[in-house]
């Protein structure tokens, strides 16, 4: 057989996820539709293992709460995780199975605390240096569990309230949490587990496994409950790696197919929840005008990204002749691209390359991405609120064009909608832009730059965007591990996570009480290729706007040189 | 007995969710899935892919890439050799690590030349310098050309090629000074470039700053097909990249089939015999597992 070119094989990479990705729209879609919204009271298993449940947890399955109600649980529930968290790091040298692994630093153990409650998994430590067995599975796993099913709940509440009217009762997050973790999360991960190891990643309970190599040298070989792991924290857009290297590591993603089944997870809720979105409302078309949106964006940036890598413009890359710097062999660069532009389209963070060592446009891309909001496709959840206050920004602004009051899916954009909405959108790029412009004032902060020049200042702007966005990569050469990035980050991924959660339920809130407006032949069509071409316009000239400055000063300028 | 406040009950629940939580997922799901991991056919995988030597100690993992050098770092030359690797001191799996360094990573900081570049700890070589310095280590053990583009030609070994340029005017007007950043004076005879614009460029003092120089990287004629291969000169993203590709492996051939008594086409024929295509014909890049290819060599062509 004829050698196939590397763009090729890269450009039938792409073409094959896309496949992958519109394949499983209607199935996953449904599936998850069908677990949120099923009867508490028809009689089957599921209802029966949940019942129990409830009753451990002491809730009543039938109680509907307002949208004040369900974003005190969500509260409580993260508080309850960031110090359940906090405790086990710091205590984790009187835990088994810790491989002797001492208590975590106190402003480590906060801010890993907060990076996992906050489905960012931003890692200022080394994983096998400082995570022992206990801790990974059974303090960080389960955050990647529970902080995915937050983001898909605060995502189905947001639905309900346009689905609803004339109430103010929105679901019960603990029936949410407790359905999403149970029905979706766990069988989908313990699938793709299981294929991992098929693969090569590796699930056992060995501290170090010896090896005497062929020149007489020591290798000190690492173990773990990796696959388990690694399937939920790609599926759940987490993205917290067992290893320091992340998906890099050989013993998390060991070949070239298994390289595509995480980014195909990573992408596979986000791209498929629009789907549960339109049947929740009642009008597929308009699950799929959201899913085109997110769709549009993510193959123009994609497509970019892996690009700028296989062009391998820069210094370096010339003198290599490829973007090798910071790749695995096996993977090679297009797809060590797509990767990087995935898992910054969505929260998830995980990276099987190291951004760091991208070119200057490639890396400059990658922040982009995240600048974006995360919305295309976004976390777990995350991406669909965050993509459906977008839209009410859209029809606000349409209205404005033709001076009528705005309307989505039968409800009315009014003052009270938009402000929580405008609100909503500027929470990242506040803590982003104000946490970069705070932490470069302070003369010590440079030292953690591990590039001089504007790669250095990319670098740290790239940890205020991943933290802000909850997203969680890094321009790794960054030493983010100092007691003011410790808690300047887990103050920006804590209120940027959070914030906008509670302006996206208020939104909710305000949105289900009212009574839908009948449409009329002066409604705007929000199903159409119009309004997914505004939605995509509106999006990128919101962000363009907000950080072309702080761009240009970073890796723009790098680039231009 | 009275009645526990709303906010209480409400982080009182959301605790013992967390705990109901933690047990389903912290522990039975990750043990259901080690249990699993038992069956047959799986099981080694889960271990780790383990490498046995006849008598039965570990020599490595299959999935994980080794050094092959003597306790100096050099290398050992009846071996294929891997990457090079950013994980501690080279594919280390305690301190896995990427490089990190940027594509404009060109200005090395010299060492004070009373310590040399082991003894001075702010000592650092720039991406570009490691690449070209790699690039004419192997051209010299593998018998071909090390040049690449932004690399100095010089003899004794090869740094990045990287001019600070002063200006009359800051960025812009006439050129000034021309300093060789890399080539620190008493280590190189003459600067890779005598003239620049029409000015003599010089070695670089220890100590001096040249900050406000323009950093200029100069392409000079290597040409864009280097001999050495992309992967032979750059660091991995895991630090442990089981692979090397098979153009580096083919480069290899020649020595190895001298070290080991046997002619080039036999080698050639083992790297074919353990190289891995792309999956399914576009997924990832071909790739030849370096620990198994060295274990198949000592297995048809033993050292005596």
């Amino acid at each position: 057989m004829a050698e196939t070119s590397t763009s090729a094989a890269g450009v039938i990479f792409i073409v094959a996820m896309i496949a992958a990705l519109a394949a499983t729209y209607r199935p996953l879609g449904d599936y998850i539709y069908r677990t949120v919204t099923r009867e508490h009271d028809r009689p089957c298993f599921q209802n029966t293992i949940e019942r129990g449940i409830y009753r451990l947890v002491g809730v009543k399955r039938d109680t509907e709460q307002r949208w004040g109600g369900y974003a005190r649980s969500v509260l409580a529930f993260s508080a309850v995780s960031v110090v359940f968290l906090y405790g086990f790091l710091r205590l984790q040298s009187l835990l088994p199975y810790s491989n002797g692994l001492e208590g975590v630093p106190a402003p480590l153990a906060w801010n890993t605390a907060v990076s996992f409650t906050t489905n960012t998994n931003w890692q200022a430590y080394s994983g096998e240096a400082t995570m022992g067995i206990a801790v990974q599975a059974a303090c960080l796993a389960v955050q990647n569990f529970v902080s995915a099913a937050v983001g898909i709940a605060v995502a189905i509440v947001l639905v309900r309230g346009f689905a609803r009217k004339l109430t103010d009762k929105l679901g019960n997050f603990w029936v949410d949490l407790t359905r999403i973790v149970l029905w979706v999360l766990i069988p989908i991960s313990a699938a793709c587990a299981i294929v991992l190891i098929a693969g090569g990643a590796v699930q056992n309970l060995s501290d170090f496994t010896t090896a005497t190599t062929a020149t007489g040298d020591t290798q000190i070989i690492t173990g773990g409950l990796v696959a388990s792991q690694e399937a939920i924290k790609d599926l759940g857009t987490n993205g917290g790696g067992y290893y320091n290297v992340n998906a890099a590591h050989p013993f998390e993603n060991p070949t070239s197919w298994t390289n595509f089944i995480i980014i195909y997870l990573f992408l596979a809720i986000p791209f498929s929840l629009p789907r549960t979105f339109g049947r929740m409302v009642g009008d597929k078309r308009q699950g799929l005008a959201i899913a085109a949106a997110m769709g549009v964006i993510a193959i123009v940036s994609a497509g970019l990204v892996v690009g700028f890598e296989s062009f391998a413009d820069g210094t370096v890359p010339q003198a290599v002749t490829a973007a090798m710097e910071g790749r695995d062999v096996r993977f090679g660069v297009p797809d060590s691209a797509l990767f990087a532009a995935g898992t910054t389209l969505t929260s998830t963070g995980s990276v099987d390359s190291f951004h760091d060592s991208y070119t200057a446009f490639g890396g400059g891309m990658l922040i982009l991405n995240m600048m974006l909001g995360e919305v295309a496709p976004g976390g777990v959840g995350a991406g669909l609120y965050g993509m459906l206050v977008l839209a009410v920004i859209t029809v606000f602004i349409a209205g404005l064009m033709v001076g009528r009051t705005p309307e989505y899916l039968g409800k009315k954009i009014g003052a009270r909608e938009i402000k929580l909405a405008g609100m909503y959108f500027l929470v990242t790029p506040a803590l982003l832009l104000i946490g970069l412009a705070a932490s470069i004032a302070v003369p010590s902060n440079l030292e953690s730059m591990a590039n001089s020049g504007q790669h250095g200042l990319s670098e740290m702007m790239y940890a205020f965007t991943s933290a802000s966005n909850n997203n969680g990569s890094a321009f790794a050469g960054f030493g983010a591990d100092t007691p003011w990035f410790n808690t300047a980050l887990g103050l920006c991924m804590l209120f940027g996570r959070f914030l906008p959660i509670i302006l996206a339920l208020a939104l909710a809130g305000s949105l289900a009480r009212q009574r839908p407006t009948p449409a009329s032949g002066g409604t705007f069509p929000t199903h159409q290729p119009l309004f997914v071409g505004m939605v995509v316009g509106v999006t990128v000239i919101l962000v363009a706007l907000t950080f072309l400055p702080v761009l240009a000063l970073g890796p723009l300028a790098e680039g231009l040189q | 007995m009275q009645r526990l406040p709303r906010w209480i009950t409400q982080h009182l629940a959301a605790f013992r969710a967390l705990l109901a939580l933690t047990v389903i997922t912290g522990i039975l799901y990750p043990l259901a899935i080690l249990a699993v991991a038992q069956l047959p056919g799986l099981s080694d995988k889960a271990d780790g892919s383990l490498v046995y030597d006849e008598d039965g100690y570990v020599i490595g993992s299959s999935l994980l890439g080794q050094s092959f050098t003597d306790d100096e770092g050099d290398a050992v030359l009846s071996y294929f050799q891997s990457r090079p690797s950013a994980a501690g001191d080279g594919y280390d799996p305690l301190t896995t690590s990427a490089s990190n360094l940027g594509p404009e990573d060109v200005v090395d900081a010299q060492p004070d030349p009373a310590l040399g570049w082991d003894g001075d700890e702010n000592a650092a070589q720039s991406l570009l310098t490691q690449v070209c310095e790699r690039s004419f280590t192997i051209g010299a053990r593998e018998g071909v050309d090390g040049s690449r583009p932004y690399c100095t030609p010089s003899g004794e070994s090869a740094v990045g090629a990287v001019l600070g340029v002063y200006y009359s005017q800051g960025t812009g007007g006439d050129v000034t000074r021309v300093v060789s950043l890399n080539e620190q004076c008493g280590t190189v005879e003459s600067p890779f470039l005598a003239v620049y614009e029409g000015t003599e460029v010089e070695c670089a003092e220890y100590g001096e700053d040249h900050s406000a120089a323009i950093v200029t990287p100069i392409a000079g004629d290597a040409g864009g097909d280097p001999a050495v291969p992309a992967d032979a000169v750059t660091a991995s993203a895991s630090g442990l990249d089981p692979h090397i590709s098979p153009e580096y492996a083919e480069l290899q051939a020649g020595r190895i089939a001298a070290e080991r008594g046997t002619d080039s086409g036999t080698v050639l024929d083992l790297i074919d015999d353990h190289t891995d295509g792309r999956f399914l014909g576009f997924m990832g890049e071909p790739a030849v597992n370096v620990l198994e290819l060295n274990l198949a060599l000592d297995e048809e062509f033993p050292l005596t």
